[in-house]
């Protein structure tokens, strides 16, 4: 503890402009769950921001009932592109991202720069282009059209390739090899453990932009029973007038935000290590 | 559950003379192929192939004869569906609203980012990890829930926001006409400002502490210490966050398209190049809408490595 050099005024401004930004950050958040708790018919009265005629349970059992309970299913197919698009897509570029740091070969640097260049192309401008190929193949509006795209995860294989170079000691691996363990056995084996943490980070970025994902399904899908809910709870808004109570988009988008708001705060050190790869070089 | 090779007993001995034996640099291209190829053949198909069938599209046109289910012909058309998509004017118009909204906003957003980064390090600042976890909540959250959410928020009659307002003489209502573009440039403030924070933070950390420190005992502390010291110094983070934003915003979709399905009266679903490009793609001329997705993606770069070269420009000129 350094003497006050700072004065007190100094101070409190300071942490005065923080605290301004995070209530904008988190008065529309708090908006969201109060007004989801909002029995039927009270959303529009009372204070926008504190609890009146809390029935938070008939809300919830209404949102899961709803159209024959076609949120539940949104929630899960959520769940399915963004489970199983992460774990390939960890799975593919941590291999990928191995093969680069630790292999020398010929053209390695020109496939790593491509791989680096399509980093910074956002996900958008794949959108339409993927959309066009896949209604020539007749893929849309089905689970692969969601799924195959989310195997590919540039950036993890960047973020595998710094991580296996700084982490991985090549006589770990010369050791692994004279003892007799094959190319695969030592990767799964020895690469893979030392390099956890880069694919609990691969997994959470990827697994975030999946679930987060909403140009493609709406692109690509049209059966209500194969919607993320992202797309599924955009439409529940859309047809608010006629005749979806708003209420039910209200509390769908606070339960499906639920999950999330956990998750964010249980894995906060890896959101950090993910970003600080991609911003500091 | 690796399916493992037998371990072979003739392993050849890698730098045991002048350098790899070429049996052994053949084994490790091998080796290094079946790491890559699943990542290769899928990045292949799902990135390069998309991007080359949406070229080959742009430069053909699709000719029907009658009216209804005649025979389709397709043909070579050159640069007609550039020359179409330029005087689309829902395309052109769209390409515009998106510059200004990015010329208004993201400076804003980029300008609070930084004096938030640099508040956050300074020795004022209390709760350090709390702020900065609450500043990159949005990002963590899904654009389309965050913009069916504020698409509430801001309606008259449930926004917290337009008592207080009222209160002091100003009646607006924030899904006018007038006010979408306003509200869209919110959404994304709300969305990504703690996103470039962390990016700007993080490069604020590297600072090394003998700088601070010696510029501390030249009396130099403060807003001067920020400005003469830490900001140059993070320069490489506000270029890389300023790029990523000029691309987000040429790529904006969601919270325009949120709007227009909620079917908020001031919000058109033609706002967006890229919800122009899925209309005429689903519906009237996916051809056009090829030529358009190339039209944006070249807009795009070279907006972005424009500003790159630019400011290198004038790094070397300093």
């Amino acid at each position: 503890m350094t003497a006050t050099r700072t004065p007190l005024t100094g101070r409190l401004v300071v942490n005065a402009v923080l605290g301004l930004m995070a209530l904008y950050t988190l008065i529309p958040l708090w908006w969201l769950m109060v007004s989801a708790t909002k029995g039927e018919g009270y959303l529009y009265q009372g204070s926008p921001l504190w609890f009146s005629h809390f029935d938070l349970g008939a809300n919830v059992s209404r949102v899961f009932s709803f159209q024959g309970g076609v949120f539940s299913s949104w929630l899960a197919n959520s769940a399915l592109y963004s489970l199983v698009g992460a774990a390939v897509s960890t799975l593919l570029s941590v291999m990928a991202g191995f093969a680069l740091a630790k292999y020398r070969f010929r053209g390695r640097e020109a496939i790593f720069n491509v791989i680096l260049a399509s980093v910074l192309i956002p996900a958008p401008m794949f959108a339409l282009p993927l959309f066009l190929m896949m209604a020539k193949l007749q893929l849309t509006n089905s689970y692969w059209a969601i799924l195959l795209p989310s195997f590919v995860s540039p950036f993890g294989v960047y973020l595998s390739r710094i991580y296996a170079s700084a982490s991985v000691p090549d006589e770990l691996l010369e050791a692994a090899r004279m003892d007799g363990a094959g190319e695969q056995r030592t990767f799964f084996r020895i690469a893979l453990p030392v390099m956890s943490p880069a694919l609990v980070t691969i997994f959470l970025f990827q697994f975030v932009s999946v679930w987060n994902n909403y140009l493609l399904p709406a692109l690509m899908l049209n059966d209500a029973s194969k919607l993320p809910v992202t797309v599924g709870l955009v439409q529940w808004r859309s047809s608010f007038a006629n005749g979806v109570p708003p209420i039910l988009p209200i509390t769908g988008a606070f339960v499906s935000l639920v999950p999330l708001l956990v998750a964010f705060v249980a894995l906060q050190r890896f959101w950090r290590s993910g970003l600080t790869a991609g911003a500091v070089k | 559950m690796s399916t493992q090779t037998a371990p072979s007993p003739a392993r050849p001995r890698p730098r045991s003379g002048a350098g790899p034996s070429r049996r052994y640099r053949r084994r490790t291209s091998l080796n290094a192929a079946g790491f890559l190829v699943p990542f290769g053949v899928l990045f292949t198909a799902m990135m390069l192939a998309p991007i080359g069938y949406a070229l080959y599209q742009s430069f053909f046109k699709v000719h029907r004869q009658g009216l209804f289910g005649g025979a389709q012909t397709t043909q070579f058309a050159g640069f007609d569906n550039f020359v179409d998509a330029l005087h689309d004017g829902d395309f052109m118009g769209s390409l515009g609203r998106v510059a200004l909204l990015g010329v208004l906003q993201v400076p804003l957003m980029l300008g609070l980012a930084l004096l938030l980064a640099l508040l956050l390090d300074s020795r004022s600042a209390r709760f350090r990890k709390t702020f900065r976890l609450t500043f990159f909540l949005p990002y963590a959250l899904p654009g389309a829930i965050a913009a069916v959410m504020w698409s509430f928020l801001l309606v008259k009659d449930l926004s917290p926001f337009t008592g207080p307002l009222a209160a002091i003489g100003i009646h607006t209502d924030f899904l006018s006409a007038g006010w979408v573009p306003a509200s869209i440039g919110n959404m994304i403030t709300w969305g990504w400002t703690g996103y470039n924070m962390l990016i700007i933070y993080s490069a604020l950390q590297t600072v090394p502490g003998e700088v601070i420190e010696a510029a501390t005992l030249d009396n130099c502390t403060g807003w001067r210490l920020a400005w003469h010291v830490k900001i140059p110094l993070v320069r490489p983070a506000l270029v890389l966050t300023t790029v990523f934003s000029i691309i987000g915003t040429a790529q904006l979709y969601t919270e325009p398209a949120v709007l227009a399905a909620a079917r908020i009266p001031g919000a058109s679903n033609k706002f967006s190049p890229i919800m122009n490009t899925t209309l005429n793609a689903s519906q009237a001329d996916p051809n056009l809408a090829a030529a358009e997705s190339v039209l944006l993606a070249l807009v795009t770069l070279v907006l972005s490595f424009g500003f790159l070269k630019f400011t290198q420009r004038r790094t070397a000129d300093a």
